[in-house]
């Protein structure tokens, strides 16, 4: 889960939070891709501080990437990105992705 | 392909899907049900509050052996600033009554629970299967469904669709259009556990009591949304939730909100030395009545938050799912009883019978609020401060009179929103509410 420390205002880390979920990973199968892009839009880049799992990040060329492990299926990026269409989102496959304990 | 023919398939094995499939099987329909987590409850996330009223309709001695976590017997309402909270509470000793109205549950447990009360009742469960699509026939009318299994069609007279918020089938096979920015909350929650003699004491509680609290103010950093706390037997849900195109303009992320609401002074002492188990989150279907979108068609009909089916104002929404799940799944019996085609006529029946429950008038009642809210941010910021301050000066005994106070106060709200301001907001609000 590298690229996802973001920090919130108190310096909360998203990855310290995700430690105690339950994930069933479908190892190279995302079911979120975002879409090659040079300049990514006002929209596609608020991703990097919307999504609750902290999936998105920009790398060195200022593109928004995307890892999906943390992911909690909450359609946030998709909503957003509705208009723009810069990222794919699917369900994982039956049986993959987020096992919420308590929910 | 699953050889065998349905009466009905139902997408999703949340509250509304549960609602539909029980009692369309409980009536002698052969039912099957599709599901895409590992087990029900595995992808869906709540408070949660549980309403009695729409489950005692279902299976009326739910109470029986239901996973129930806390009976609620005090209501706390809460308006914050930065520093303090403005409260009305609402105990009573008449909620500890022997069939209590409301109570917490932990959706994961009382997911599987209502599951088995489905399978038992005679439906065909399948989870980790994930609906691709709707089957059509050459007039338009739905047939049945594609899933992700392996030539995994299957074939029914109506599709219940109780595939949640996000309900992609029904986008995508345009039976609806995306969620709007503006008309969709994203909610994060955490699960801390504590021993249940340290929540009774914290709480001034015994036994399952339980108490709630709902909380607005400077919690949400201007955006339009609200914070909880409930009390389980031996653990705490905290979150909070904001509309989502205020978190695209707001630059906040919803975990460093989720942590300034968990350290404000009067959450953190309740929180203290508690074990989180779980961070999760979700979207709230918040437009109300203006956003639901078509309700049925020719051989299927859409149930709970993917019908939109959410009261913001009252926090209400899993008693909308069980509601309008129930109400589709009587139809499609008395339409199949009556022998009648599941055609987008006959199916008419459903919205006819909606508009007679509470959840259609009460939705059309507050059609107006979600507009009123996302425009008028004073709700969220400047109004809990004056309240607040307003307060300070009242009890605060420092040797000024007490109708310099008064004035004082006056001039805080004259000051900080004018007195058109006021009125104007007052009116709003009132003509919203009506």
């Amino acid at each position: 889960m590298t690229g996802m420390v973001e920090t919130g205002v108190l310096g909360a880390k998203v990855e310290e939070k995700l430690f105690q979920n339950r994930y069933l990973v479908d190892a190279g199968r995302p079911h979120i891709k975002v879409r090659p892009h040079d300049t990514p839009s006002k929209a596609l880049r608020s991703l990097t501080y919307t999504c609750p799992a902290g999936c998105y990040s920009l790398n060195d060329k200022g593109q928004v990437e995307i890892t999906v492990d943390g992911c909690f299926e909450c359609g946030t990026c998709r909503v957003l990105t509705a208009k723009t269409g810069e990222i794919e989102w699917e369900y994982p496959r039956g049986g993959y992705g987020v096992l919420f304990k308590f929910g | 392909m699953i050889e065998e023919r349905f009466d009905a398939i139902v997408v999703g094995a949340g509250p509304s899907g549960n609602a539909a499939a029980y009692t369309m099987a409980k009536e002698g329909l052969k039912v099957l049900q599709l599901e895409r987590g590992e087990y029900p409850g595995s992808k869906n996330v709540q408070g949660a509050i549980l309403y009695a009223n729409a489950l005692e309709k279902l299976i009326p001695d739910f109470r029986e052996d239901a996973p129930l976590e806390r009976h609620i017997i005090e209501q706390r309402l809460w308006t914050m600033d930065d520093t303090s909270y403005v409260g009305m509470h609402y105990r009573s000793e008449d909620f500890n009554e022997e069939r209590p109205n409301r109570y917490t549950i932990i959706r994961a447990q009382f997911d599987k629970w209502f599951s088995r009360k489905v399978r038992d009742a005679g439906v065909v469960l399948l989870c980790e299967t994930t609906v691709k699509e709707l089957l059509r026939d050459t007039h338009g009318k739905v047939i049945g469904v594609k899933t992700d299994r392996d030539g995994g069609t299957a074939l029914a007279d109506v599709v219940i669709l109780g595939e949640g918020v996000n309900g992609l089938v029904g986008q995508r096979s345009g039976l609806r259009s995306e969620l709007k920015p503006d008309s969709v909350a994203l909610a994060v929650k955490e699960m801390h556990f504590l021993p249940r003699e340290v929540i009774e004491s914290r709480f001034n509680l015994k036994g399952n009591e339980g108490v709630v609290i709902e909380a607005m103010g400077t919690i949400t950093a201007g955006m339009t949304g609200t914070g909880f706390l409930y009390t389980n037997q031996e653990s705490i849900s905290v979150g909070i939730g904001c509309i989502v195109s205020d978190f695209a303009e707001n630059g906040t992320t919803p975990y460093g909100l989720l942590e300034a609401f968990k350290n404000h002074p009067s959450i953190k002492p309740l929180l203290a030395n508690s074990e989180c188990k779980e961070y999760a989150a979700h979207l709230i279907p918040e437009g109300g009545y203006k956003s639901i979108p078509e309700l049925f068609g020719d051989g299927w009909i859409v149930v709970g938050d993917a019908g939109q089916f959410v009261n913001a104002v009252h926090r209400e929404g899993s008693n909308l799912a069980m509601t309008t799940g129930r109400i589709a799944g009587e139809t499609v019996v008395w339409l199949k009883r009556r022998r009648e085609e599941l055609s987008k006529a006959n199916l008419a029946e459903y919205k006819r019978r909606l508009d007679e429950t509470f959840v259609m008038k009460d939705l059309k009642k507050y059609r107006k609020i979600p507009e009123f809210l996302h425009s008028n941010k004073h709700v969220f910021g400047l109004y809990p401060r004056l309240v607040s301050a307003a307060a300070q000066t009242w009890f605060r005994v420092d040797g000024a009179d007490k109708l310099t106070k008064e004035k004082e106060i006056l001039r805080s709200f004259r000051k900080g929103r004018s007195l058109p301001g006021l009125i104007g907001d007052a009116f709003k609000l009132a003509r919203s509410w009506r």
